[in-house]
């Protein structure tokens, strides 16, 4: 690499024992605080949101330590192992979605679910990082701005596992799985008209993806466009968590003291709407803050991006810091009323144990995707 | 062929960064729209949202009001409110409601009749709300309650308020009592004021004064959560929740005096009946006793469909207001006010004589109008004639005076319209007239007065019926001399919380004055004369009292009162009996107290009626029983 942490070190007269052991670690220190300081205010809030429900919090800090250590172990794997990774990661992912789309277990009328006995998960998940790793390991071996054909590669990479996590129905989760594939493709080059192309093609399809929606996620689209019309029915949510946060004000309600979220009021409040719990007890500056963090994190995560050594890495390190975003922004917009009620956690802070762990995963490859530019440094 | 293109690092990096840029400009782009939208939800549109915040979290709680405390003449507690136990059922705790229902009907703290009604007030509710079925348990009840506790999920036991009559049955129709809130309550009263009350004034004082008992009702603002549930916030929390304190009713201060009362009703002896005791001076209405009587709380505490039943059906009405509505044939009891209209009028003179040969025939009639005393009293004076209760004298008399003018006297005297009592459901009885009779009957035929329906009315029978409460009140008249007043239950209000006393004033009528002033004594010494004269018809009671006593006995043919089919030969005989009626003041010179009684079938009124009137009089101005 032309810049990087070797001339930092040279330069740098006092290493204080903490970065020493950072570096040992192949950690990236500004990463690490981001995502300690997001995670501790996401439980602060969870605290309140959970109300009298301890035992839920506890199990959220339980996940915060596993997907924390998760992280760290990551961040120990060599990039080329994991671009060697990459297609097995890809075909396992495949096979369980097959597979719950089969046995799953019914959870909240979708198959989601596989029991393996010990743990239950959601294959899904694993198709959260699967997917942009696949893309990345296509794309790395070709040419960059991809051709035709390889657009035409990487998106029927997308697509498959997509349309299979979409027919479980998550419709959140299978454009979340989408975007970050599509993230790596436009990172990789993708000519500005084919971007500009796209995003015609997306408008164009939302007619023709109406047609195959089912019934409940046509419902959401035609709740944002007029909550009031099912206010005690479908439209109940995002009601609820406008007047939330509206409520909220400048400088929140106090922590503890939001009665939409504290007299249930609010629906998942723990969970996908806990943004509308820290909009009405912490107001626009807890917003803020928290918007503040995400930025924070997604900066960091581009400019670690920007200064991989290879192809893999750099696409693959964008699309997990840009896919964040994309969650945050997500979420948040669904709960403030922006977009249609998906069902996608505020990252680091909705209770939930995949999700959380999903991220410091990301959060881990990233780091050892970023770390392992000084083996050639 | 494909064309085989090489990997540049350098372009490639240099696509990554343009293509980072457009990134950040989107991530930008996203962050601000999401603070547009957090800053248009929390700053512009704050206000609008507070107020959808508040309506969400607050519910009203309403707090009932204490109703007005009832004390009588003397400041005794008639009617109270003590806390007292009720059962509560709360639908989603219970299961299944029929199961539960069953259950309280085998552990006996419900009737199997009344299982319809508290199925329907339980299911009018919401699921989560405590609906109170069951008021005032008795000590029984409670411990029957507790024994099956375990077997009641969602029957709560819960104290609260309720009101209580001390005294029970005594003075129970002036008093009134209170009853759950019907529909048909609500429809004639604002639900406003009634939000959270249980019960309303149904009858009596009780209910003629509600607007003053009832009071304010105050609210409490009460936190609950979506399901509409009571909730609580943390610790700490300031949820700036509004409360606002009921106001109690106005207590009230009766006229009645409650011992007097129960003296009037005791004296009864358990036989049918009613008396009136007014103040002359004032129209304050010391007794107000109509009987048989009932427990007031038997209706406070919500009475079930047997009891109810088991009084409605009783033959002896004891729910029926005999002193309100009762009109019964006045009798003999007008004589003396018949003997001053003759003397007012010219139509007669005090020491005019009258032979009474045991009959009496309108001229040119061969129909004799008979006199209760077959072999006659012989010649009768004025004085003579109203001791003796000599009905030949009175029938002449009429005759003399004719339809009408007895019809414009007893009006002024308060005949035939209601006294104005102060509370509802008076009747006014009536006082004949030809011009009545108009109104009264539908064909021609029936709509003529004939001249021997004027000679009965003479002796207060025939159309004319009267009120207990118009004797009561003609007989006050008649010891003040002519100064009448509207009788009145209730003499003053109080606001408990601040003390003041609204004076109710006595309401006096137009006074009557004769031409003759000196008729009165004339009348006053005749109605002394039959206590204390040598053949006065109620000379019996007059013996021993250390005050004189100015009355008048009647009887009175059994008219519509009472009368049900199915009855032994003994009780037949017994309610075809005359009614006793008393009329008397006392002290003769300057009352203190006018009573009229009447006991049904009583017979004769020296004997039954006088001596309940005696034990009044007794009672309170010689403050010593017979």
């Amino acid at each position: 690499m032309i810049y990087g942490g070797l001339g930092d070190s040279r330069t740098r007269l006092t290493v204080t024992g903490m970065a020493r052991v950072l570096r040992a670690l192949r950690l990236d220190g500004m990463l690490l605080s981001g995502l300690i300081a997001v995670s501790l205010f996401g439980l602060f809030v969870l605290w309140s949101a959970a109300g009298d429900n301890n035992s839920l919090w506890f199990s959220q800090v339980a996940r915060v330590g596993i997907g924390f250590v998760l992280l760290v172990v990551l961040a120990q794997i060599p990039d080329h192992f994991l671009r060697m990774l990459s297609p097995a990661a890809y075909v396992v992912g495949l096979v369980l979605l097959a597979v719950v789309a089969l046995v799953g277990d019914i959870g909240k009328g979708a198959q989601r679910w596989l029991d393996l006995g010990v743990i239950r998960f959601q294959p899904s998940e694993i198709m959260k990082l699967a997917v942009p790793m696949m893309c990345a390991w296509y794309l790395h071996q070709r040419p960059l701005p991809p051709s035709l054909r390889d657009v035409g590669a990487v998106l029927l990479i997308i697509l498959v596992p997509v349309a299979l996590i979409a027919e479980q129905p998550d419709l959140g989760t299978a454009l979340l799985v989408a975007a970050s594939g599509i993230i790596v493709l436009v990172m990789g080059g993708l000519s500005w008209t084919s971007i500009l192309g796209g995003v015609a093609i997306f408008g164009a399809a939302i007619p023709v993806g109406w047609h195959f929606m089912h019934e409940y996620q046509r419902q959401r689209v035609l709740t944002l466009l007029d909550p009031q019309s099912d206010a005690l029915g479908a439209g109940y949510h995002i009601i609820q968590s406008q007047i939330a946060i509206g409520s909220g004000g400048v400088f929140g309600k106090g922590w503890m003291n939001g009665s939409q979220a504290q007299l249930e009021f609010l629906p998942e409040r723990s969970t996908d709407f806990i943004f509308a719990v820290i909009g009405e007890e912490l107001g626009l500056l807890g917003l803020m803050a928290l918007l503040a963090g995400y930025l924070f994190i997604v900066a960091r995560g581009m400019t670690m991006a920007l200064q991989c050594r290879d192809a893999f890495a750099r696409l693959l390190a964008g699309s997990i810091a840009l896919t964040f975003f994309v969650y945050a922004g997500v979420n948040a917009g669904m709960v403030m009323g922006l977009l249609p009620v998906v069902g996608v956690p505020l990252p680091l802070v909705s209770y939930g144990g995949t999700s959380f762990v999903t991220l410091m995963a990301g959060f881990g490859i990233l780091m050892a995707l970023h770390s392992s530019r000084k083996l050639v440094g | 062929m494909r064309r085989v293109r090489i990997k540049d690092e350098a372009l490639e990096q240099r696509m990554f960064f343009q293509r980072l840029l457009l990134a950040v400009a989107v991530v930008t782009l996203v962050a601000l729209a999401l603070l547009g939208r957090a800053f248009w939800l929390q700053v512009v549109q704050h206000a609008h949202y507070v107020e959808l915040s508040q309506g969400n979290r607050a519910r009203i709680e309403p707090l009932p009001p204490n109703r007005g405390v009832i004390y009588d003449r003397a400041g005794r507690v008639i009617a109270e409110n003590t806390p007292a136990y009720q059962l509560e059922l709360i639908r989603e705790q219970a299961g299944d409601l029929e199961d539960t229902l069953a259950r309280l009907v085998r552990f006996g703290l419900l009737e199997r009749a009344d299982v319809g009604r508290v199925r329907q007030l339980v299911l009018s509710r919401r699921t989560f709300e405590a609906v109170p079925f069951l008021l005032q348990l008795d000590d029984e009840e409670v411990a029957r309650y507790a024994v099956h506790r375990h077997e009641l999920p969602g029957v709560l036991l819960e104290t609260r308020m309720a009101r209580h009559y001390p005294y029970g049955a005594v003075g129970a129709h002036a008093l009134g009592y209170v009853g759950t809130i019907s529909e048909q309550d609500l429809s004639r009263v604002d639900r406003e004021r009634y939000f959270g009350t249980g019960v309303i004034g149904k009858t009596g004082i009780e209910s003629a004064y509600e607007a003053d008992l009832l009071g304010t009702g105050g609210y409490r603002e009460v936190l609950v959560n979506a399901e509409g549930r009571p909730a609580r916030l943390a610790e700490g929390a300031d949820p700036q929740l509004r409360t606002v304190e009921p106001q109690a009713g106005r207590d009230l201060r009766l006229t009645l005096d409650i011992e007097l009362q129960r003296v009037a009703e005791e004296a009864f002896a358990g036989r049918r009946g009613g008396a009136v005791a007014i103040d002359p001076t004032n129209g304050d209405v010391l007794v107000f006793a109509s009987l048989p009587t009932f427990d007031s709380n038997g209706f406070a505490r919500g009475i079930s469909r047997s009891d109810y039943l088991a009084l409605t059906e009783n033959p002896d009405q004891p729910l029926f207001n005999r002193v309100l509505r009762g009109t019964y044939p006045p009798g003999s009891t007008i004589k003396p006010l018949m003997a001053l209209a003759g003397l007012e009028n010219d139509a007669i003179l005090p020491d005019d004589h009258v032979y009474c040969p045991g009959s009496y025939s309108l001229p040119g009639s061969r129909h004799r109008f008979r006199d209760f005393k077959r072999e006659g009293h012989g010649s009768m004076d004025m004085q003579n004639a109203v001791m003796q209760s000599c009905d030949v004298y009175f029938y002449r008399l009429a005759h003399t005076l004719g339809i009408e003018r007895i019809h414009d006297s007893m009006s002024r005297m308060g005949f035939g319209e209601p006294t104005g009592i102060d509370i509802a459901g008076e009747r006014g009885g009536i006082m004949p007239s030809p011009a009545w009779k108009k109104t009264a009957f539908s064909t021609r035929e029936q709509q003529v007065w004939f001249p021997g329906e004027t000679v009965i009315v003479g002796i207060g029978q025939g159309y004319w019926t009267a009120t207990l409460l118009q004797l009561a009140k003609a007989t006050a008249l008649l010891g003040t001399r002519g100064q009448p007043y509207e009788p009145r239950l209730v003499r003053a209000l109080v606001d408990p919380a601040t003390g003041a006393i609204e004076d109710k004033k006595p309401r006096p009528l137009p006074r009557i004055e004769l031409k003759y002033p000196g008729n009165w004594e004339i009348i006053v010494s005749a109605m002394v004369a039959v206590t204390s004269g040598p053949r006065g018809t109620a000379q019996r009671i007059g013996r021993g009292a250390t005050y004189s006593i100015a009355g008048k006995t009647g009887t009175a043919q059994v008219f519509s009162v009472g009368q049900t089919e199915k009855y032994n030969e003994k009780e037949v005989a017994e309610r075809l009996r005359d009614h006793a009626l008393f009329i008397a003041f006392a002290p003769a010179e300057s009352p203190k107290l006018a009573v009229a009684v009447l006991v049904e079938n009583g017979g004769f009124g020296a004997s039954a009626a006088a001596p309940i009137a005696r034990a009044i009089f007794d009672a309170y101005l010689a403050k010593a029983p017979p």
